[in-house]
C-alpha cells in the first residue's frame, strides 16, 4: 500500500495479556505484494509437477491409459503455471529478466528454471504423445518431467519459507512436504476425473494418501508454530483452511469408498480434492498476509529470543549488548 | 556464484562486496543518532527532491508529527515520531512529562541483505560502496524482495508510470528503496538527506570510522544517565550482520517500529534446500510406489 494507511485500530496484546509496545500498532514487515496468480499458480505447479511423476510412474506399471491422462493434465498446467506467475509481474515484459542470472540464493530464481525445464519437458512430451511420433525424445522428456516435477512441486515451500514473515519461516520445515503432499493429492484426484475407475486405481491411492498425509503434516506444523500458527484459525486463513479440510477430506472419502465403481462419485471426488487443496494454498498464502501485518508476530518472537538468548542487535551503555 | 558462496561461509564483509576487486571502494554507511534529531523531516524532503521520488498523497494520521507512516516505495526515509510518559534519565530524575523520541529511518544496507539474496533477476546488487541498490532497468516487479526484508523496507511503486516506461505499463509496477545515493556517492558527494540534516543527526561516512564515533557518543550519553540509550545494528554480529546504516536510539527497537532482533533468512537456506530434496524425493517415491503397488483397478 502506497501513501493511504491501513491501521488496525487496536494494539497488539501480548501473550501475557499486556499491551505490547509497537510504532503505533503498524506492521514492521510489508505485507507480501503477491495476488491472485501466486496461491493458483502453487496450485497448478503443483498438479503439474507431481502429475509427471503419477505419468512415468502409471508407465512403467504398464497403464497406458491413466500414463497419457496424467502427462496432458500435467502439461495443462505447466501451460497455465507461467502465464500466472508472469502475469503477477509488475512488469510482465521482463519476465525474461528470472533467466538472465542463475542464483541459488533466489528460490525464484532456482524455480523459474526447474518450471522452465519441467514444463518445457512435460509439454514437449505431451504433444510427442498428441503427434505420436519421435518415441525415443518422447521418453527422455517425460523422464526429465518426471525428475523435475517433484522439485517443482515442492520449491514453493522454500520460496514462501525464505522471507521474513513468520508464519511462513517458522513453517520451513514442514512447508515443502505439506506442498508436495497437496501436489499428490490433487494429481491423483485430476487424474481420477479424466480416467475411468477401470484404470484409475494408482490415482485414486496417490489422492488417498496425498490427502492424508498433507493433513497430518499441516496439523504438526500448527502445533509447532504454537502462538505464531495461530493465524491458520482466523479471517480469510482460517476459512481457506476449514475449507481445504473439509472438501479435501471429502473428496478423498468419497473416492476411497466409491471411487472404485463410480464414476459419478471419482468425477465429485476428484474435484473436492482438487478443489480443497487449492483451498490449501490459498490458506498458506493468507496467512502470510495475517503474519506479516499484525506486529506482534514479529515482534514477540525476536524479543523473546533476545531475553533468553541475548543479541547483537543493540549495545547497551558499557559495551553489554542485550 | 559470490553470494551462494558468502552464504555457505559467510564472511565479515558484505555478501558480494569481495567481487569488485581493484574497484572496491570504501564500506560508507550512515550513523543515525537519534538523540539529536528534532524532526525538521530535511532529510525526507532531500531524498524526495534529489531522488525524484513521486508524490505518494497527504494523509493526516493523528500519529504525532508523523503524516508519512512508514518507508516505502516513495518514502526512502521516514521520520518516527513518538510521544512518551518518560523520565529522561534512567535514573528517574527528568520528569514524567512529555518525552518525544523523533527517529529518521532509511533502509539498513545490511551487511547479509536478504533482499539481494532472494532477487531472483540480479536486479539488487551490491555496490563497490558495500551498499544495496535495485537496478531499475532489470527489475521485473516480482516482489520477491519486499516480505523478504525484516524491516519492511522495500515495496511496489504502484504509482502511473513515468514517461520513460513503455506505454502498455499500467503502473510503475517495480521495487524502489534508498540507494544510499548511489549517483552522489559516483560523483564524490555524501547522501542528498546527510548534507541536508541541520543536527548533524544523520552522520554519513566510512563505516568503520561511524561506529567509532557511535560507541563513543553512547558512552557519554551511558555517563550523562540517558534513558533507554542504545546503539540499534553497530554490531556485526547480529542476524544481518550488522547494519550498513545503523542507529542510537533512546528506547527498544519495537518501539520505533523496528524488529529487536531481525535475522537474514536465507542463513537457514542450505538446510531449507536440503530439506526440499528430502520432500521432493519423498514425493516421486511415494507416488511411484502407489502406482506400481497394488491393482490397476
Amino acid at each position: 500500500m502506497t501513501g493511504a494507511f491501513h491501521l488496525d485500530g487496536k494494539p497488539s496484546v501480548t501473550a501475557e495479556g499486556t499491551e505490547m509496545r509497537s510504532y503505533y500498532g503498524r506492521p514492521i514487515i510489508k505485507d507480501p505484494v503477491w495476488t491472485w496468480e501466486i496461491p493458483t499458480y502453487l496450485f497448478t505447479g503443483g498438479l503439474a509437477g507431481a502429475s509427471a511423476v503419477l505419468s512415468s510412474a502409471a508407465k512403467v506399471a504398464g497403464n497406458e491409459k491413466l500414463a497419457r491422462t496424467a502427462l496432458y493434465l500435467g502439461a495443462a498446467a505447466d501451460v497455465v503455471s507461467p502465464a500466472l506467475l508472469i502475469s503477477d509481474l509488475g512488469r510482465p515484459e521482463r519476465f525474461h529478466h528470472m533467466l538472465r542470472v542463475v542464483k541459488l540464493t533466489s528460490p525464484m530464481n532456482v524455480g523459474s528454471w526447474v518450471l522452465f525445464v519441467s514444463g518445457g519437458a512435460s509439454t514437449t512430451a505431451a504433444a510427442l504423445q498428441l503427434l505420436g511420433r519421435l518415441k525415443p525424445l518422447r521418453a527422455v522428456a517425460s523422464l526429465v518431467a518426471a525428475v523435475a516435477g517433484p522439485v517443482l512441486a515442492t520449491y514453493t515451500g522454500v520460496l514462501f519459507a525464505d522471507t521474513a514473515v513468520p508464519v511462513w519461516h517458522e513453517g520451513r520445515h514442514e512447508l515443502p512436504w505439506i506442498f508436495g503432499a497437496s501436489a499428490a493429492a490433487s494429481a491423483g484426484a485430476a487424474a481420477c476425473m479424466f480416467v475411468s475407475p477401470r484404470d484409475a486405481g494408482p490415482a485414486r491411492r496417490v489422492a488417498v494418501a496425498g490427502v492424508l498425509a498433507e493433513g497430518a503434516l499441516m496439523q504438526a506444523m500448527e502445533l509447532r508454530l504454537g502462538t505464531v500458527g495461530e493465524v491458520y484459525h482466523e479471517g480469510a486463513a482460517g476459512r481457506f483452511s476449514l475449507a481445504a479440510k473439509g472438501m479435501a477430506t471429502a473428496g478423498a472419502a468419497l473416492l476411497a469408498r466409491r471411487g472404485r465403481k463410480s464414476r459419478t462419485a471419482a468425477i465429485a471426488g476428484g474435484a473436492l480434492v482438487c478443489a480443497g487443496e487449492l483451498c490449501l494454498r490459498w490458506a498458506v498464502f493468507k496467512a502470510g498476509f495475517q503474519s506479516a501485518r499484525d506486529p506482534k508476530y514479529v515482534v514477540e518472537p525476536q524479543r523473546r529470543r533476545v531475553e533468553q538468548h541475548g543479541t547483537n542487535a543493540t549495545t547497551k551503555p558499557g559495551g553489554e549488548t542485550l | 556464484m559470490n553470494l551462494l558462496q558468502d552464504l555457505l561461509e559467510p564472511t565479515a564483509g558484505p555478501d558480494g562486496w569481495d567481487a569488485y576487486g581493484e574497484e572496491q571502494k570504501e564500506r560508507v554507511g550512515f550513523f543515525t543518532d537519534t538523540s539529536v534529531c528534532i524532526g525538521c523531516k530535511a532529510c525526507e524532503v532531500a531524498c524526495k527532491e534529489w531522488n525524484l521520488i513521486p508524490d505518494d498523497g497527504h494523509v493526516w494520521t493523528g500519529n504525532s508529527y508523523d503524516n508519512t507512516g512508514e518507508l516505502s516505495a516513495n518514502t526512502w526515509r521516514h521520520v518516527a515520531f513518538i510521544e512518551q510518559e518518560k523520565p529522561l534519565h534512567a535514573n528517574g530524575d527528568g520528569g514524567t512529562g512529555l518525552r518525544w523520541l523523533m527517529e529518521s529511518d532509511v533502509c539498513k544496507h545490511c551487511t547479509h541483505a536478504a533482499c539481494l539474496d532472494v532477487c531472483p533477476t540480479g536486479s539488487l546488487f551490491r555496490t563497490e560502496f558495500g551498499t544495496v541498490v535495485v537496478q531499475q532497468d532489470i527489475c521485473n516487479g516480482c516482489g520477491y524482495c519486499v516480505p523478504a526484508c525484516p524491516f519492511g523496507v522495500l515495496d511496489k511503486r504502484h504509482l502511473a508510470p513515468a514517461p520513460d516506461l513503455p506505454a502498455f505499463a499500467k503502473e510503475d509496477g517495480r521495487v524502489w528503496k534508498c540507494t544510499l545515493c548511489y549517483d552522489r556517492l559516483k560523483g564524490g558527494d555524501e547522501p542528498a538527506c546527510a548534507k541536508a540534516c541541520p543536527t548533524k543527526s544523520i552522520q554519513f561516512g566510512p563505516l568503520e570510522e561511524l561506529r567509532e564515533r557511535a560507541d563513543a557518543r553512547l558512552a557519554k550519553l551511558g555517563a550523562e544517565g540517558w534513558n533507554g540509550a542504545q546503539l540499534y545494528g553497530r554490531d556485526p554480529d547480529d542476524g544481518v550482520g550488522g547494519f550498513g546504516a545503523f542507529f542510537l536510539l533512546l528506547d527498544d527497537p519495537e518501539v520505533y517500529g523496528l524488529p529487536p532482533d531481525p535475522v537474514v533468512t536465507t542463513r537457514d537456506l542450505p538446510q531449507m534446500w536440503t530439506n526440499m530434496l528430502a520432500a521432493a524425493g519423498a514425493l516421486l517415491a511415494g507416488v511411484t510406489a502407489l502406482a506400481l503397488i497394488g491393482g490397476r483397478r
